[in-house]
């Protein structure tokens, strides 16, 4: 029970509470102090507020993001296990059960890889992986992911605006949406050519949405490289729409003045639309998407919690839908 | 061989004959014991993943439900199987452990309901109704429960002297109801990714399990009609 309304307390950063197992440890430190080992162990714990927090699973190659200024960009709710966030995905090109994507995404090669820009653009290029990678700064964004069967999870990514490459490419006024094409190899993902969706898999955003500072173009999360079956080596987030518009895996991003026509609209245009804006307010025609199951923390006999319009993200968004009406434009 | 054999079971003392496998007591209570198997491997899973600890993979309560389906089916199939096996093996000391069989497929459904109205719906009737309105397949899924449930009702030996022979048979007949109920639940839940791998197992082995019954009766009414002519 909240008895107090604390909007005008300044919550603490996740990365700003320090890990119990440092606080825990903070005699050893002094010791340390006191040898030899301490310029040594003392350079680690400084170097600390360059990186955000989240401790690295060791699973991956590093690649640390600093904290971002942007509004909204960390939320302080628990990041999900990382087991859990690479062993329960949706990434149907390896399989549709949950647990297909990180069985089978081991063949996936994400060297070499390019990304074609192209379209309504006036410096069109394909940019090479490595490009991207140095392209701007990479930051810690920890963002809540709702998937639209109905389970979140909190992801701490790391990457940078998608705004940032948009900028450099210089869309022409012609330029109305983004579209998204993800990698569709046979040879390495079982199942592409398997009826459940049209591929490749393509999914879009409006210029302004892609626009937002808090689309994400991400390459990694947990402070390491993505996994495979999360989406490497480059995909985005879009953190207040349900998790399918984040399209994973990314080889092409082409600017339209139409709307494109994305997977899942392609699929079953009655249940998904284009948007897919996060909305408790907007059942999915065969399910009711008022509250969702947070993997790892809500226990099983827990009641499942509310969703939040927008994934919680309204402040920083609900104006890109201003006078809209969000029941039609689902 | 034969000839040695009844010999023998005429010379032996009837305590001393040693009894066949399948008509001890015990091979009751070993079937019963392994039956309870799969619930109580999950309900390990759901202690231990309420201590945190999770062997039941990210969402528990997901998986539980899928798998208390997937056992009802299984055990419904199971039970479908020991009259055509009966018959075919010439076995007829199996027919002992079908209502033991039938019975686990009721548990099974039943645990499976409470794991949808609990761990998905937290026991909310408004909920739960409004969810069936929006999912017909839990309304197929329920109604295949239901069906189930005078067939477990009167499932006991004086039920079937109180209902007569004939009459508790046809209503123990609305199992091959339920049967293709159950698989058309699991079809529509499967069918928001066309994922009918496992689907397309169930479906052949009821099909094999009905279709063995629908030639069978009709070979019996063909003996019937040629004995009448």
């Amino acid at each position: 029970m909240h008895f107090l309304r604390d909007h005008d307390f300044d919550h603490a950063h996740a990365g700003e509470i320090t890990p119990r197992a440092t606080y825990e440890r903070r005699r050893e430190l002094l010791k340390l102090l006191g040898s030899g080992v301490a310029g040594a162990a003392l350079a680690g714990w400084a170097g600390r507020a360059a990186h955000a927090q989240t401790p690295r699973p060791g699973k991956l190659a590093a690649l640390p993001g600093a904290r971002s200024a942007i509004s909204g960009a960390a939320t302080m709710e628990k990041p999900t296990a990382y087991a859990d966030a690479t062993g329960y995905n949706n990434y149907y090109e390896f399989g549709t059960d949950k647990g297909d994507p990180a069985q089978n995404a081991h063949t996936l090669k994400t060297r070499p890889w390019t990304v074609a820009i192209e379209g309504e653009v006036k410096k069109p290029k394909v940019y090479d992986i490595d490009e991207l990678l140095k392209l701007a700064p990479m930051e810690e964004r920890i963002y809540r992911l709702r998937c639209v069967e109905g389970w979140s999870m909190v992801i701490p990514w790391v990457g940078y605006s998608l705004a940032e490459l948009i900028r450099r490419v210089e869309p022409t006024g012609n330029a109305k949406y983004v579209e998204f094409v993800t990698l569709a190899d046979p040879k390495t993902m079982p199942f592409v050519g398997s009826r459940v969706l049209d591929w490749p898999y393509v999914e879009g955003l409006r210029l302004d949405e892609a626009m937002h500072p808090l689309t994400l173009l991400a390459f990694g999360m947990y402070g390491e490289l993505l996994p495979n079956q999360n989406g490497a080596p480059v995909r985005a987030v879009v953190p207040w729409k349900y998790g399918f518009k984040s399209g994973k895996s990314i080889v092409k991003i082409r600017f339209t003045d139409k709307q494109p026509t994305t997977s899942w609209v392609k699929s079953a245009a009655q249940e998904y639309g284009f948007y897919s804006n996060v909305n408790p307010e907007v059942d999915h025609p065969r399910w009711s998407q008022a509250t969702e199951r947070r993997i790892g923390e809500d226990g099983i006999f827990a009641k499942k919690r509310p969703t939040l319009m927008f994934n919680g993200y309204g402040p920083q968004v609900a104006s890109l839908y201003a006078g809209m009406d969000l029941k039609k434009n689902f | 061989m034969g000839r040695a054999t009844a010999t023998l079971t005429a010379v032996v003392p009837r305590a001393a004959r040693p009894r066949p496998l399948l008509l001890r007591p015990g091979a009751k209570i070993v079937l019963f014991v392994v039956c309870l198997l799969p619930f109580a491997w999950l309900l390990r899973g759901a202690v231990l993943s309420t201590l945190g600890e999770n062997v039941l993979g990210a969402n528990p309560a997901e998986a539980l439900i899928r798998a208390t389906g997937d056992w009802t089916l299984r055990f419904l199939c199971i039970t479908l199987a020991v009259t055509p096996l009966r018959r075919l093996t010439g076995t007829p000391a199996l027919a002992r452990f079908r209502r033991v069989l039938g019975l686990f497929t009721f548990f099974y459904g039943c645990v499976h309901l409470l794991c949808y109205s609990w761990l998905d719906m937290g026991l909310v009737l408004d909920d739960i109704l409004r969810d069936i309105a929006k999912r017909p397949f839990i309304l197929v899924g329920t109604s295949a429960l239901l069906l189930m449930s005078p067939l477990a009702a009167t499932s006991f030996n004086r039920a079937i002297k109180a209902l007569g022979p004939a009459r508790w048979q046809a209503l123990h007949r609305a199992i091959y109801a339920v049967a293709p109920l159950g698989v058309l639940h699991f079809f529509w839940m499967r069918s928001a990714k066309s994922n009918y791998a496992e689907v397309a197992v169930y479906a052949a082995i009821v099909a094999l399990l009905l279709g063995w019954r629908v030639v069978d009766a009709a070979r019996a009414a063909r003996i019937r009609a040629r004995r009448a002519a």
